[in-house]
């Protein structure tokens, strides 16, 4: 599935980095803490946050990962959406909560 | 090839740029991605570190054809109790660096997990020098 297939099915705002939206989701992970996602995510996971700075994107492409989901509303700083569309890696929002969110993503990828 | 790059403290905007270069360059080279994620999530939390405590750093990165060594020497507070900071949890970061996501006391126990050589030496007062070794096949 991809980050677009993903984006549709979640009702996602696009917020940039729209050029990396065919990229594939390989799963989840759910972590307002970098060095916990530095050090558990893995390649292809769309990462769901409420952290809406810069240093979310050098962590997304550190670790190749294929979204960042940002939740309760929240907008990406201006810098860390021109990141997202130099990386490529798109930067998506909802309104719903962490806990609804990750829940729908587990049923998406799951089903 | 040997790669130098200049950390500023408390300029989280740069945290990450020798790490993305260095991401760059090995890829270019054809090092095993599974190797290039250890040197670089290493490299970045050691980077966050200078950038989270100290006034400045200076990144010097050597690629062999068989490893990178990498030193990354700042100016700073030093660490007072080496052992007590690698612990898993324990963290002097500010109220501010926490709020980032940061200083949850994950970045020395990351370093460690994934480089194979790490030395810390650090003087209270006036700075740490880390090293950190990794082999592009096990040896």
């Amino acid at each position: 599935m991809t980050v677009k297939d993903v984006q549709k099915a979640l009702e996602l705002e696009v917020f940039g980095g729209k050029k990396g939206l065919d990229s594939e989701v390989t799963g989840g992970y759910v972590s307002d803490l970098l060095s916990d996602v530095m050090g558990n995510a893995t390649e292809g996971l769309a990462w769901i946050t409420l952290q809406t700075h810069l240093n979310v994107m050098a962590i997304a492409s550190l670790k190749d990962l294929s979204t960042v989901i940002l939740v309760n509303g929240n907008k990406p700083e201006e810098d860390m959406l021109e990141k997202a569309n130099e990386e490529n890696i798109p930067v998506l929002g909802t309104k719903l909560s962490t806990f609804e969110i990750a829940g729908k993503l587990y049923q998406l990828l799951n089903s | 090839m040997k790669l130098n790059f200049q950390v500023e403290g408390g300029n989280f905007a740069k945290a990450g740029v020798a790490s993305s270069e260095v991401k760059k360059v090995l890829k270019k080279l054809g090092v095993p991605p599974m190797v290039i994620r250890r040197i670089v999530v290493a490299l970045y939390e050691a980077e966050v570190n200078i950038v989270a405590h100290a006034q400045q750093g200076i990144i010097s990165v050597d690629v062999r054809h068989d490893k990178v060594e990498i030193e990354l020497r700042d100016k700073g507070p030093g660490i007072g109790d080496i052992s007590q900071a690698m612990q898993e949890g324990f963290s002097t970061a500010s109220e501010e660096v926490r709020a980032m996501g940061f200083g949850a006391g994950m970045g020395l126990p990351n370093i460690k997990k994934n480089a194979d050589e790490l030395n810390i030496e650090s003087k209270v007062g006036e700075g740490t020098t880390v090293h950190i070794t990794n082999y592009f096949a096990k040896p």
